[in-house]
């Protein structure tokens, strides 16, 4: 494939190892976090991880958009879907998602109208299609995803697509990476920094890791050579003793963002004064709502939902991986308890999750490690 | 869902339920026919049903699927296919011209594979009660003397063949159905296996270990039953397996594994490593199987567990599947 196999080429790939193995100082040991689901998944599909020096560490950190959607907010979707008349649409990944009696996929099973799209405009589509019905999306992920919920937003307004609306779960990256950063149980040395929020974003956000942490962040791409690239970049730093924002997705990421992208957004959504993370709990300005404007757009106010708070399950340590001071294996209930087919903990649901990844992709590593 | 989807849901179902309820010695071996002796003569009975949506799709329809997945099922047991029964359960309101097209398309697939249709049922539900139709089967085959295969001969060392590219299949119901405003030709690769087993069987005779047809579920999902029913490992190499780059392309953009795409032509061969290269020959030398490869070997370790070598140069493992990305495939 054009365009793709130029970014997973091995040979390529190993002069990259090579220089890794280059700018490592033996003896120190690395911690890095990929922040970004998106880079896990593609560390543990390519095995870049196998490329890496032995004392090079990467931590999986709280990008996953799954992940982070605590139980509450599942239980929200599952009674809006069990509404009578309604079509719940939602992301694939989503239907597995625990929450406190069963996911949307049990609900599903039980007969509610649930059913999976690829992106906002198919479930705009269906509410078009169906107009006796009330089609409800469950909007989640980080800026990646919502311009383009804002946009079917702003298209159902405009049109005048009275039996659509959404339930908004949508997340900001800046607050959970400054929670992390102020946590005193992390000792990380630099940044992978998350490549699909940033063509959005940009990078500037991103300055005050160095400014008022002074930690390296490389912005990355999601095939193997960027995040390959990526660790070498921040090596080169820490063995120059700098620390700054860099950006390895050029290709891609624009410095200042997605302007028109920001004001979509800055138009359709409004901060919520507070958001539960999964395992993280309470980050302020961390979610996002509709605005006023949009307020009849909006299935959390059409709708009676729950909207109760609901305790992780004692047994998930999902708060822990998500912060990177676990690794997926070391959850008491990791591969036994909860495992892809019945998931406890949202990190072991999507394929972005750092559990699912190294549950589908990775146990063949810890085994010989343990070995 | 996913307990039709022929991962991981469908083996538990499988071992939990119906293997201890019927328990048979040949049901546990667990191959894709079984077999009952009859006066000194080796039969292959299988069975099978077909729900796919659409029933026509590119390269193919329902009445193709109902008896090439049959006599598929019998061909990579070791069996010549000789009979098929069929079943058809029919939704109230069908049109008759779509009937006819798959009347005509079963006695077609019947003609190419070289059976006999030998008996039949109809069956007619309400409006809703079925989608258009259902068609279930049963295939009869008589056992092949050249070879004695089964799912826990693979031993440490054998080599994995791989009879052509794969993932158009389930790539093809999925654009078929309309439901990503993606276009692509690709079309199903259904097609009767047995001359392709037939010029393997003669090649390698007993060096055959064991075969499947990589159907629901894909090649990952054989690789994974046959490396747990033989207690070996499998490592796979990921730039070995051929793809067509149309398939490859739409797997890539929908996030999809075409590891786990189902193919209904293609079949994975277990061959002893001394007669490998001879196999791959034979396999290449059976028109539109140009493109089989060799694509992995057996080891010893970790038993149970398919391992990838990435095109990149890393190694994974391949699990089974969870979950189904596309229920009603075949």
């Amino acid at each position: 494939m054009k365009y793709v196999d130029e970014f997973r080429d091995p040979e390529l790939g190993r002069v990259l190892a090579t220089e890794i193995l280059a700018a490592v100082e033996p003896g120190r040991h690395y911690k890095f976090m990929e922040v970004c689901g998106g880079h896990t998944h593609s560390i543990y599909k390519y095995g870049v991880d196998d490329l890496l020096p032995a004392n090079v560490e990467l931590v999986h950190g709280p990008g996953c958009p799954v992940c982070v959607i605590p139980m509450g907010r599942v239980d929200d979707g599952i009674a809006v879907a069990r509404e009578p008349g309604v079509i719940f649409t939602c992301f694939g990944d989503m239907m597995r998602v625990p929450g406190s009696d069963g996911s949307l996929l049990d609900a599903k099973a039980e007969g509610a109208d649930i059913r999976m799209v690829y992106s906002p405009l198919d479930a705009l589509r269906i509410a078009k299609q169906n107009p006796d019905r009330e089609v409800v999306f469950f909007a989640i992920g980080f800026e990646t995803t919502a311009p383009s919920t804002a946009l079917t937003l702003m298209r159902a307004k405009a049109e005048g697509v009275k039996n659509f609306s959404c339930i908004c779960s949508h997340v900001t990256i800046v607050p959970p990476l400054r929670a992390l950063l102020d946590s005193p149980d992390l000792r990380l040395d630099g940044f992978v920094g998350p490549g699909h929020v940033s063509t959005v974003v940009g990078v500037r956000p991103f300055e005050f890791i160095p400014a008022e942490y002074g930690k390296p962040i490389v912005v990355a791409g999601f095939e193997p050579l960027d995040v390959l690239q990526a660790i070498r970049m921040i090596l080169v730093q820490l063995a120059e003793g700098r620390c700054a924002v860099e950006n390895q997705y050029a290709r891609v990421v624009p410095y200042e963002g997605n302007q028109r992208a920001l004001e979509v957004m800055a138009e359709v959504f409004e901060l919520r004064p507070h958001f539960e993370w999964r395992g993280l709990g309470f980050i302020s300005q961390s979610g996002l709502k509709l605005s006023d404007a949009y307020a009849e757009l909006d299935a959390e106010l059409r709708f009676s939902v729950p909207g109760m708070r609901v305790a992780d399950p004692k047994a998930c340590q999902c708060g822990e991986v998500l912060k990177g001071v676990i690794k997926p294996w070391e959850c008491k209930v990791f591969g036994t308890a909860c495992t892809p087919e019945r998931p406890i903990g949202t990190c072991m649901v999507s394929s972005e999750g750092a559990c699912a990844a190294y549950y589908n992709y990775g146990r063949f590593a810890r085994e010989r490690e343990v070995v | 869902m996913s307990h039709g989807a022929g991962g991981k849901a469908t083996q538990s179902m499988i071992e939990g339920l119906f293997v201890p309820a019927f328990g048979s010695e040949t049901l546990r071996a667990m191959g894709d026919a079984g077999f009952v002796e009859a006066d000194g003569v080796e039969l292959a009975m299988t069975t099978d049903s077909f729900v796919v949506k659409p029933i026509r799709f590119p390269g193919g329809s329902i009445g193709d699927l109902a008896v090439n997945g049959t006599v598929n099922d019998l061909a990579v047991s070791g069996a010549r296919p000789l009979a098929v029964s069929l079943s058809l359960i029919l939704e109230e309101g069908l049109a008759a011209d779509e009937l006819k097209a798959e009347v005509e398309a079963i006695a077609g697939a019947a003609e190419a594979a070289d059976v006999h249709i030998v008996a039949g049922d109809t069956k007619v539900v309400e409006r809703g009660a079925a989608d258009k139709m259902y068609v279930c089967t049963t295939g009869l085959g008589r056992r092949d003397p050249r070879a004695r295969m089964a799912t826990d001969a693979i031993r440490p060392g054998d080599r994995i063949l791989l009879s052509g590219t794969i993932g158009e299949h389930g790539t093809a119901i999925m654009l078929a159905r309309g439901e990503f405003e993606l276009d692509a030709a690709i079309e199903s690769d259904t097609r009767p296996l047995w001359p392709v087993v037939n010029a393997l069987l003669e090649e390698t005779g007993p060096s055959l270990r064991c075969m499947r047809d990589a159907t629901r579920g894909g090649v990952a999902s054989v690789l994974n039953e046959l490396a747990r029913a033989s207690q070996v490992a499998m490592l796979v190499h990921e730039a070995a397996v051929p793809i067509e780059p149309a398939v490859a392309g739409a797997s890539e953009l929908l996030g999809i594994d075409p590891m786990y795409v189902a193919n209904e032509g293609k079949l994975v061969a277990f061959v002893a490593p001394e007669a490998a290269d001879r196999a791959l020959d034979a396999l290449r030398a059976v028109p539109g199987c140009e493109r089989a490869a060799e694509i992995g070997e057996v080891r010893t370790e970790p038993p149970g567990m398919v391992l990838v070598e990435t095109s990149f140069g890393g190694k994974r493992v391949m699990d089974q599947l969870v979950g189904d990305p596309l229920p009603r495939i075949c």
